[in-house]
């Protein structure tokens, strides 16, 4: 079988938490800055893949994989998505604050 | 033992990049960071025996969504010190969150029973006799026998988002000629082509020089370009008419 058999699956559930709460944390920590915030949400999203993988993998059913590629899909998506509003954003105000996005409301 | 090792140096160094992520100074460094921790993961995810999606992390998401991140970052001429005030404030709020998540996520491990009946592969059927050999043959059965349309709905909201990026951040810049099909069809000789009878001698600068008529490339080139002011098409064109005319 895999590898993963010789670890179990726990490990791999514990890695995936740190790496969640690693994610959430990092959303407080850095509130100001929306460029670390959406990498933490990368983070949160590699997190949420990491378990699909490792219960795929441990029951022997390859749907866990098919989820993450979503999940994948889904992540790129949004990034993409993301990263052309700040863009524009900064275009039109000169700053990125998460504080002035308030001036959206119009 | 050695997959043991290996899976531990790759957890270390996952975690450790991703505290790094979020806590750099420089969002240059935490945008590397974040590519270390992909490659990390994905050798977790080859220890979980998902070879496919293991090399699909590091090609599609080192080699696209983090380089795209990276050409934000540095595309931005942001002034990162001033995003860090207010740090030690949130700090305390953040750390308590996470805190909590934690606790909860460490008493479920405290409790985690794995049910001695096991699951039945409902699909896939990798290593089986007469099944595919490899990860990917079996990922791909998976994909285009069970999940077929939310595959193509994953290739619809990629579509998406792509026609959406690119809305967003097109813009029109005022420099070159657009092409008019229908106004380069309706040219006639007698609108950009003048016959001269000219003395043998006689130069082209003595005469005034050749220039083509103004309005035969005003109206298509964009206002704001080729000296053109940035106004409504008429008036340009009003004006190129009434001058240089040659």
């Amino acid at each position: 079988m895999t590898a993963l058999s010789q670890i179990g699956l726990t490990p791999f559930l514990v890695v995936s938490a740190m790496l969640l709460v690693l994610g959430v944390f990092g959303i407080f920590l850095n509130r100001k800055n929306i460029i670390i915030i959406m990498m933490s949400m990368e983070l949160i999203l590699l997190a949420a893949n990491l378990n699909f993988v490792a219960f795929s993998s441990a029951h022997g059913d390859l749907s866990g994989q098919v989820m993450t590629l979503f999940v994948l899909t889904i992540a790129a998506a949004e990034a993409a998505i993301g990263l052309a509003i700040l863009t524009v954003y900064f275009r039109n105000r000169g700053s990125i604050q998460v504080e002035d996005v308030t001036m959206m409301k119009g | 033992m050695l997959t043991q090792i290996v899976f531990y140096v790759f957890s270390a160094v996952l975690v450790t990049s991703g505290m790094m992520v979020i806590s750099a100074r420089n969002p240059v460094h935490s945008v590397l960071f974040l590519i270390l921790a992909f490659f990390n993961a994905a050798g977790l995810f080859l220890i979980a025996g998902a070879e496919f999606l293991s090399m699909l992390l590091v090609i599609v998401y080192v080699g696209a969504v983090a380089v795209l991140f990276l050409f934000v970052v540095m595309m931005l001429d942001i002034d990162f010190t001033k995003m860090r005030e207010g740090l030690q404030r949130y700090a305390p709020f953040g750390a308590a969150v996470g805190g909590v998540l934690f606790a909860e996520l460490v008493m479920t491990f405290l409790h985690w029973e794995t049910s001695a009946v096991v699951v039945a592969p409902v699909t896939g059927g990798l290593g089986e006799p007469g099944g595919p050999h490899t990860n990917t043959a079996a990922l791909g059965n998976v994909i285009y026998t069970h999940y077929f349309l939310p595959f193509q709905g994953c290739g619809l909201v990629l579509l998406v988002a792509m026609i959406g990026a690119i809305t967003l951040t097109l813009r029109d810049r005022p420099t070159g000629r657009r092409q008019d099909i229908s106004l380069q069809h309706a040219r006639r000789r007698q609108d950009t082509l003048d016959m001269l009878d000219l003395p043998l001698g006689n130069s082209v600068e003595e005469n005034g020089g050749f220039r083509r008529p103004a309005d035969s490339y005003y109206v298509t080139a964009i206002p704001g370009s080729y000296g053109i002011p940035a106004e409504t098409p008429e008036a340009a064109k009003a004006s190129a008419a009434k001058g240089d005319h040659a």
